[in-house]
């Protein structure tokens, strides 16, 4: 990971939060014809049109409004949103903590059992346990997130009554209820993780096996153990990294669903309120959190990826 | 036409994709006429019916026949994903087609761009844009076609870079063509199959998503029965009558497991040589 590339790999991202910014705000202010009457309804008098449009400056020329909400944006001021008068900011950060804990949590569990999973299944290549692990990773990414979100509930809050339906309590409050409320939303979200990484780390795990070093190893005399963990893993878990880079972004998607259904007062619930009630500010801020969560996140996946595989050098 | 049909029929995958979408097919064109009970009928005496020989998947909240409203809903449902696909999967195919043709610097301003834009997940961009157009069937489906050109737009460049580079492309540049005319008619074609084979698995994820925008109150409207709709509806009642929401994201399931298939199976009925 040399230094040039370093610099370029941020500059890339300094480049993609601006692409981003500039799509979020286009979306949310400049595409709607009227922004102010979209944003009041149809009752709205004269006076507070006017109010509203001087308060975003809606007046002005569409890149003018870009630059003056970047620069504030660019400061940490988020605006004020229109449905609490608070501060959109912090809230929001508060918001974005929670969900990142149980975004972390999901990938966790996803690694512990989408790993195995997938290296088993590529060992017995064309058995019955492949089989099986492929039609469950049919299965994973053929459901919606919506849907396995209410079956499981249904299965396991509603009818099992081994784990609460909705809600959430902070960890720091008292631990067990908070993983208990983290349980539902957690699985939730790792069927779909599972799915993807499973099948990923079966086909890298068989082109491994193929490989002319595995076969050097064997041939050399190692135990198949050694062969296994030390040589083929190895090389097999690289591609995971990104392909969890990867799923980073279809996570921050499914996550408003998930948070939607069991009432977790993440980001992304934040952001279902703030669209249906019209709250431009908290709408503007979610939307760009988000993304630049994605960037980010991505960004040290490339890090790590380069520290991880020395042959790789990007240029 | 004939003799691919046939060998993606022969994979027990392919032909599990082709029937199922055979099945949803039939839905979609006869679901009305094919369906025993009209899809509005209320039947206070049938509230919460469980699947027997009268409602053969139950009844729902007003005692309307839940297979009746899967299959008229079939209609409300996957078409739209087809139109949204097609219509973000050709944006996007023109886009990567376009900026392996330009290449150099041009071709990596286009690139770097489109991965910005996917830095916004699918979902969200589909939900700005539908809040911004407005909730709806029609603007849901603009949406979902937005949010999956630049997937497409990064697939397809990366094959048409390759296709760049072969003689005939460079013969057509020789001749004088278009630019126009090179990516229509000379690039376009050859990288048409694996634009297919992502297409059809892409399929599967739109269907997905136009149930969750409709879940989430801001694709289909009641009282369409859409099937995200439909379990959107079923929640209140799960406990009651749990076939309400099984039916419905079954629906879903069986809809984006036939996609997916057809994919896989397109993938290796074109690409025989690639086994795994």
């Amino acid at each position: 990971m040399s230094l040039a590339w370093l610099a370029r790999r941020l500059l890339l991202m300094g480049y993609t939060l601006i692409v981003v910014s500039m799509l979020v705000f286009a979306i949310t202010q400049i595409l709607p014809a009227d922004a102010a009457q979209s944003l009041l309804g149809e009752n709205a008098t004269p006076e507070m049109l006017a109010a509203l449009r001087a308060r975003l400056g809606l007046d002005a020329p569409a890149w003018q409004q870009y630059l003056h909400w970047a620069g504030r944006v660019f400061s940490g001021d988020f605006g004020i949103s229109m449905r609490t008068s608070q501060p959109v900011g912090p809230d929001m950060l508060t918001a974005l903590s929670r969900s990142l804990l149980l975004a972390v949590s999901s990938i966790l569990v996803t690694l512990l059992v989408a790993v195995p999973l997938g290296v088993v299944a590529a060992l017995r290549h064309g058995r019955l346990t492949d089989a099986g692990v492929s039609l469950i990773a049919y299965l994973g990414v053929s459901l919606p997130e919506f849907v396995t979100a209410t079956l499981l509930a249904l299965l396991l809050a509603d009818t099992l009554h081994w784990l609460p339906a909705t809600g959430y309590v902070s960890l720091l409050e008292d631990f067990g209820d908070g993983i208990r409320h983290l349980a539902l939303p957690v699985l939730t979200i790792s069927m779909i993780l599972i799915a993807h990484v499973m099948r990923m780390m079966r086909s890298e795990t068989l082109d491994v096996l193929k490989s002319d070093y595995i076969r050097a190893a064997r041939l050399k005399g190692l135990p198949e153990r050694t062969v296994l963990f030390r040589h083929a893993l190895r090389n097999a878990m690289l591609p995971v990294v990104t392909i969890i880079a990867l799923d980073v972004g279809y996570l921050l998607g499914g996550i408003i669903v998930i948070e939607e259904i069991f009432a977790i007062p993440g980001i992304g619930r934040a952001l279902m309120v703030a669209i249906t009630t019209r709250d431009l500010p908290s709408i503007q801020a979610g939307a760009l959190i988000m993304a630049a969560t994605y960037a980010i996140t991505n960004t040290l996946a490339d890090m790590a990826y380069a520290l991880l595989d020395r042959r790789i050098r990007y240029d | 036409m004939t003799e691919l049909l046939i060998r993606l029929i022969r994979r027990p995958q392919g032909l599990v994709g082709v029937a199922l979408l055979a099945l949803i097919a039939i839905a979609c064109l006869f679901g009305p006429a094919l369906a025993p009970y009209a899809p509005e009928k209320i039947d206070f005496l049938g509230r919460f019916r469980a699947p027997g020989w009268q409602n053969w998947l139950g009844a729902d909240q007003f005692g309307r026949d839940i297979l009746s409203r899967l299959m008229v809903g079939a209609r409300s449902t996957v078409p739209m994903a087809l139109i949204a696909t097609l219509a973000g999967s050709a944006a996007g195919a023109i886009i990567g087609v376009g900026s392996a043709y330009l290449g150099g610097r041009t071709d990596e301003a286009i690139m770097r761009t489109n991965d910005a834009v996917m830095a916004i997940p699918g979902l969200l961009m589909a939900l700005l844009l539908v809040s911004t157009l407005g909730n709806g069937t029609g603007n849901a489906v603009v949406a979902i076609a937005v949010a999956f050109a630049p997937g497409m737009a990064r697939v397809t460049r990366s094959v048409a870079l390759n296709i760049r580079n072969q003689d005939y492309v460079k013969a057509a540049i020789a001749r004088g063509e278009s630019a126009l005319w090179i990516i229509f008619r000379e690039m376009l074609p050859n990288v048409m199959a694996p634009i297919v084979i992502e297409t059809t698995i892409r399929v599967s994820f739109a269907v997905m998503l136009f149930a969750t925008l409709s879940f989430l109150g801001v694709g289909a409207q009641p009282p369409a029965s859409e099937w995200g709709l439909m379990v959107a509806d079923a929640r209140q009642y799960m406990y009651q009558a749990p076939w309400g929401l099984i039916a419905p994201s079954a629906a879903i399931a069986l809809t984006a497991i036939a996609f997916n298939l057809l994919g896989d199976g397109l993938r290796d009925a074109l690409n025989p040589k690639d086994e795994r």
